[in-house]
Order: C-alpha cells, then structure tokens, then sequence
C-alpha cells in the first residue's frame, strides 16, 4: 500500500506539568489515514501525550517540536488547533450546564465553518446533518436536547465525544482512553462507530491502557510508551503481545525499536 | 431595635396626608388595613444590616433618599413606548405607569383580570378575603410601608376549574424622577384553576427612583400557577419586593424570577405550602453588572406533609456587583415526607464581583428530604478548555457557558412562548448570538 503524506510528526518531545516532567522525548509520526495505538501502563504519559497534541493549558512543552500538516502546532491555541483538523476525544468529557448537545455541537460545526469558510448551518439544517452523522454511527437522538455530558452515564458521555468526532469530521482524531470505563457492548458500540470513521483522509492516535478496543479497531501501529519514552512500536501483534506479558519485561528492559 | 430616621417620620408625614386627602373614600376595612401598615412601619423603621435578614444588604441609599409619592403620570407613554417591555402582543394585559393603572394601554378581562382599585369597590368580599392575608408584615417594614399605601395594581382572579389559555402581562413602568410607588398585586387562582402570569417591573429612561412592590398569591387545591417575574428597572433605581404564595392541598406553583436592574434591589419571596401535596419550583436568576447589588431573601415554609419545594437560583455578576441569597427552609413538625431541594449557583466573571449564599435549614420533622447547595466561582477552566478543543474561540466558549448558566435557569420555564421572550433578553444582556 503506497503511504500517505506525513501528517504529524512528533519529535523529541518533553513536557512537564506542575514542575514535573512526564514526557521525556517522544517520536511519533502518523500518516494520512493511518491508525496509530499508544499503549502504556497508568501514569506513563499517554494521556499527558493526547492532552498536549489538543493544546491544554496546564502542560509546559519543555523541548522538541510537533508539527501537523506541516504547521508548528505548539503555537496554536486549542481552537485554531481543532479548526486545523485535531480533535481529542476526552477521557473524561466535561459537563457544561444549560447547554444542550444539540446547540453545542452546532455553536462547534459553525466555528469549524467558519474557520473554512463555509456557510453556517441553522438549526434546521443543522438537525439533517446530525440525523445522517447519528445513522451512520449508529446512535439516536436521546442525548441531543439533554445538557452536554451533565448526567450522562460513562458509556453516554463517552458515545457523544465520538459523536462530536463524527460531526466535526477532523483529519487526526485522538482517542483518550474512550474505553475506560466501558463494558463490552458499549465498547463494541464506540469501536463500531470508530471503524465507519475510518478513512484514508482521517488518522487516529488511540490511547488505551488495555487491549481489549483493538480487538475491535485493528490499528496499523502500536507504540508502548513507558516512563514517558516510546520503548517499542510495532505492528497490532504487539498488542496481543502486551496483552499476554503485560508492561513489565519492557519497563525494565533496553529499548527496543 | 428600629432605626428612627427622619426619613421615617416623613413617610408617615406624607402618609397621613395622602390618607386624608386622596385616599380618604375607601372602605372602612380598607383605611383599617392601610392604619395597620403605617402604624407598623412607624414601629419598625428601616432596616439595619445589624439585622439577620439584612446582613449583607444596606438601605441607606433608599432610607437617606428623598423620595416622593408618585403623581399620575402627565404624559402617558404610548404603545409603542411600552412594546419593548411587553413579553407577548396579545392576551390579558395591565399596565401601570408610575403605580397608576393605564386602561388605554391595558386589555383587561372581565372582572378577572383588572385593576386592584377598579375591584376594591366592585368585588370588595373577594379582595377584603385575600387582600393582605398572606404577606406578613409583622417583621417586614417595606410591606408594611406597601400595606399603608394600598392603592392600585394589579388583580388578577381565576375561578374554580377555570383556565385563562393565554398567559397575563402586568407590566410596571416608571416615568418618574425621585418618587416611589407602591404597587400592590393581588393573585387568587380558584381550586383547580390554572393561569400563567408574566409580572415585569422597568422604566422608560435610567431614572431614580424607588419601586416597593407586594405581590400575593393565592393557589387553591389542585390549582396550578406558572408564575414569572421580570425585574429589569432602571440600573439606577432602587427596588424592594415581597411576592408571597400560599398554596393549596395539591397545588402546584411554578415561580420563576429573572433579576437584572436595580441599583439595589432586595426581593423577599416567601412560599406557604399549607396544604398536603403542594409542588413549587422556585427558579431564579440574577444577572448583575456595574455596582449593582441584588438580594434575594427567599423562604419556603413546609407547614403541611408530602409536599415537594425545588429551589434553584443562579447568579451572573460582572463588574463589582455584588449578589446575595438567602434560602430559608422551615419544615413544620408533622410536615412529614417533605422533600425539598436547594441550590445556589454563583457565577463570578470578574475578580471584585462578589456573591454571598447563606442556606438556613429548620427542620421539625424527621421523616423529611432536604438537601441544599451552593458553589460560588469562575468560569470552569476544564470546560473553558473543552470548548475550545471544539474549536469554539475563547471568548465565545466564555459567553457560550455563561449563556449556559443563565439557560438553565430559563430551561425550567414550561411557558413556552415566555421562555423563548426571556430567553432573547437575557441574550442580548449576556451578548450571546
């Protein structure tokens, strides 16, 4: 298969949040299309990873560079980031009181727009765009007019950040540990959905602690980040591998690539 | 300990003339009522923040103040004038220039929905059985101050098994410069009766001046009121309200107040559920900006068992203004099964705006559900920062999740068309597309 235009690469990264440093040098380099799976036990800075790439405030880029589609994407806020294409799917979703999901999603689609130029959509034809975004994801309407996120259950608030993935359609699409917190079907559900967002247009950089979700998303590359260095990348059989061995014989051990 | 002020006396002063001279042909229950009031206001004078009700509130500026009773209007606004403060077109409808009834600008129905001086003489049994009976005066100088200057309002009554379909406009404007008015509002919806109401106070430029208001509210079995109440006066003004309901077995009161203008304005509502039942929803908003000061000294009594009270009142203050909110809950001994909910949410958008929330549970039963709550703070950072990872820019996502403070509040409205209204205003003052 002829590989696709670079479209981040991450290199040398190290990141410190409240004084400590939690990324030590991070290489990263994701394709158009590509589906990359960042493995790692708790507190190795996969998350640290996600929430850097989406622009949070509270993480201190100490050195190296990350580019996405050829732009310096360390200089952009969060929102030129999003409107650029990235979009991190939370590992926990925030709960934003009096505004329903419906509106949410809409006030985001028209700042993306916007951003191209684009024309924005009314509520009515907003409404058509989400009943195709909902179908094609296999999803109903139910959290549309309740407040985003505010009582929804782990798997709801978890369907509705693939939700938003789906309506805002980026070009590299960050999954935080989506299946913390999810029991099978529901982890079947956003692993389905995940799979009808595919495309060689659209990259995923998928976070997860446990390999269960790549039984279900087959990814092209895993990498196992330890002590906030990739230690070892290789292709979905490495997850298997993690599965069956767990992170010690690498925590340890020299680093492989 | 009451505050004697020469203020004081000249209100009684001015009392005294007004009841001798303009006021001087009411009924005799009517000049006893108005007796009652000055003579307890006379006793009471102003408040003092020494007070426990007044703590966090002073009324200086009202008490050191000069102002006088306000005379009928000269020149009387036009439709169009008063079109920007009318939630809807049609329906029932009063209006009150400088606390004097407007018939020309008015739509009255009946003799339901009238002025209170037109109903004094024409349904005098029915005012003389409410008129007074349930807001306490007692401990409550502007009341009483109210009370004593009973004159005109609004009247609004509907009988047993009767729904008026369209929602009733009271609308109170101010013209005047250094007067205060009086209005006095009378609510009585018959057993199973059901109405919806829209109560709004304004003015037509930034005047001084001073409104104190008293609203009562009758709701007899099984009656159904959904009650709202718009307070966007002058930002220059003063306004001081009582709005007290009294609710029947089974009755369901749905009060809902939106607070934006005002110096200073201090609103006491208090709730009654006398009979077993009842259900109130008691939802409020206050957005504050500039020097403003707002107080909002609620009381919910559970005299009777298996009813339920839901409290929910958010506060938007910018600039230096200053909120307070006293949520006050007596569940009465025998006042079992009682299930009551508070919460006061404070959003501060700037660092010398400040917020005061004081809860004050009194519980005499103990089969009973009462929790409360209440947060003051800024803006969430972890949502601040979850909109923008949507690509919403940053000072969109501020006014989009203060928008979505207010809209909780405005969500709980079930009055539709007065929802989408309040809802238009209370964008334009948060500048929220």
């Amino acid at each position: 298969m002829k590989k696709g235009n670079v479209l981040l690469a991450v290199k040398g990264l190290r990141v410190a949040v409240a004084g400590n440093e939690i990324l030590k040098g991070v290489d990263v380099t994701i394709r158009d299309g590509e589906v990359h799976a960042i493995m790692g036990p708790n507190g190795s800075g996969k998350s640290t990873l996600a929430q850097v790439l989406a622009g949070h405030p509270a993480y201190t880029v100490l050195a190296g560079t990350v580019t996405y589609q050829g732009k310096n994407v360390l200089d952009m806020k969060p929102e030129e980031r999003a409107r650029a294409g990235v979009f991190l799917a939370f590992q926990y979703p925030v709960e934003i009181r009096g505004i329903t999901n419906s509106y949410f999603l809409r006030s985001a689609l028209n700042a993306l727009r916007r951003e191209r130029g684009e024309a924005e959509l009314d509520p009515i034809d907003f409404l058509q765009f989400l009943e195709q975004k909902l179908k094609a994801i296999g999803l109903d309407d139910s959290m549309m007019n309740r407040p985003v996120n505010e009582g929804f259950s782990g798997g709801e608030k978890k369907r509705n950040e693939i939700l938003q993935l789906a309506v805002l359609e980026p070009r590299l699409a960050i999954l935080d540990e989506t299946d913390s917190g999810l029991d099978i079907d529901a982890l079947k559900t956003v692993a389905q959905a995940v799979n009808q967002l595919r495309n060689p247009e659209r990259a995923f950089l998928i976070v997860t602690h446990y390999q269960r979700l790549l039984n279900y998303i087959t990814p092209d590359v895993v990498h196992v980040l330890a002590d906030g260095r990739i230690v070892k990348s290789g292709g979905p059989e490495l997850a298997q591998e993690l599965e069956a061995r767990g992170y010690d014989w690498l925590r340890d051990g020299v680093m492989v690539s | 300990m009451a505050v004697k002020t020469g203020s004081v006396e000249r209100l009684v002063g001015s009392y005294h003339a007004w009841a001798s001279n303009g006021a001087s042909r009411a009924p005799a229950w009517l000049t006893e009522l108005r007796a009652g009031g000055i003579a307890r206001f006379g006793d009471l004078g102003f408040p003092n923040m020494k007070q426990e009700a007044w703590r966090f509130t002073s009324v200086a500026p009202i008490a050191e103040g000069t102002f006088a009773l306000a005379k009928a209007p000269t020149r009387v606004p036009t439709l169009d004038d008063i079109r920007p403060f009318l939630l809807l077109e049609a329906g029932p409808r009063l209006v009150f220039v400088d606390g004097f009834f407007q018939r020309s600008l008015s739509t009255p129905f009946l003799d339901d929905v009238q002025s209170l001086a037109h109903v004094v003489t024409h349904r005098q049994d029915l005012v003389r059985q409410h008129l007074g009976q349930y807001v306490a005066t007692q401990d409550r100088p502007f009341a009483a101050l109210n009370t004593a200057f009973v004159s005109d309002g609004a009247f609004v009554h509907v009988p047993a098994k009767a729904t008026i379909a369209e929602p009733i406009q009271l609308l109170f404007l101010a013209t005047g410069n250094q007067v205060v008015t009086h209005p006095r509002n009378l609510i009585v919806i018959e057993r199973e009766a059901r109405a919806a109401i829209v109560e709004t106070y304004a003015s037509l430029a930034q005047d001084v001046y001073w409104t104190n208001a008293v609203t009562e509210i009758s709701a007899g079995d099984g009656a159904r009121v959904d009650f709202h109440r718009v307070q966007r006066e002058s930002s220059r003004a003063y306004h001081v309200a009582a709005t007290q309901t009294h609710q029947g077995r089974d009755s369901t009161v749905n009060f809902h107040a939106v607070a934006f203008g005002g110096a200073l304005a201090r609103h006491d509502i208090g709730a009654v559920m006398a009979g077993p039942g009842g259900r109130l929803i008691l939802n409020g908003l206050y957005l504050l900006d500039g020097a403003q000061h707002a107080d909002h000294h609620t009381t919910i009594d559970h005299a009777a068992d298996h009813c339920d009270s839901h409290e929910y009142f958010n506060g938007v203050l910018d600039g230096r203004s200053r909120g307070v909110f006293t949520g006050r809950i007596i569940v009465r001994p025998g006042a079992q099964k009682t299930d009551s909910k508070q919460t006061n949410n404070n959003l501060l958008l700037s660092g010398e705006a400040h917020a005061d929330s004081q809860p004050q549970l009194e519980i005499y039963a103990d089969d009973v559900k009462c929790t409360h709550g209440s947060t003051v703070g800024p803006l969430d950072p972890r949502a601040l920062f979850y909109l923008c990872s949507r690509g919403v820019g940053e000072d969109d996502a501020r006014r989009l999740l203060t928008y979505g403070f207010a809209a909780e509040i405005l969500g709980r409205m079930e009055v539709a068309p007065l929802r989408a209204q309040l809802d238009a205003i209370v964008r334009g003052r948060l500048a929220q597309p």
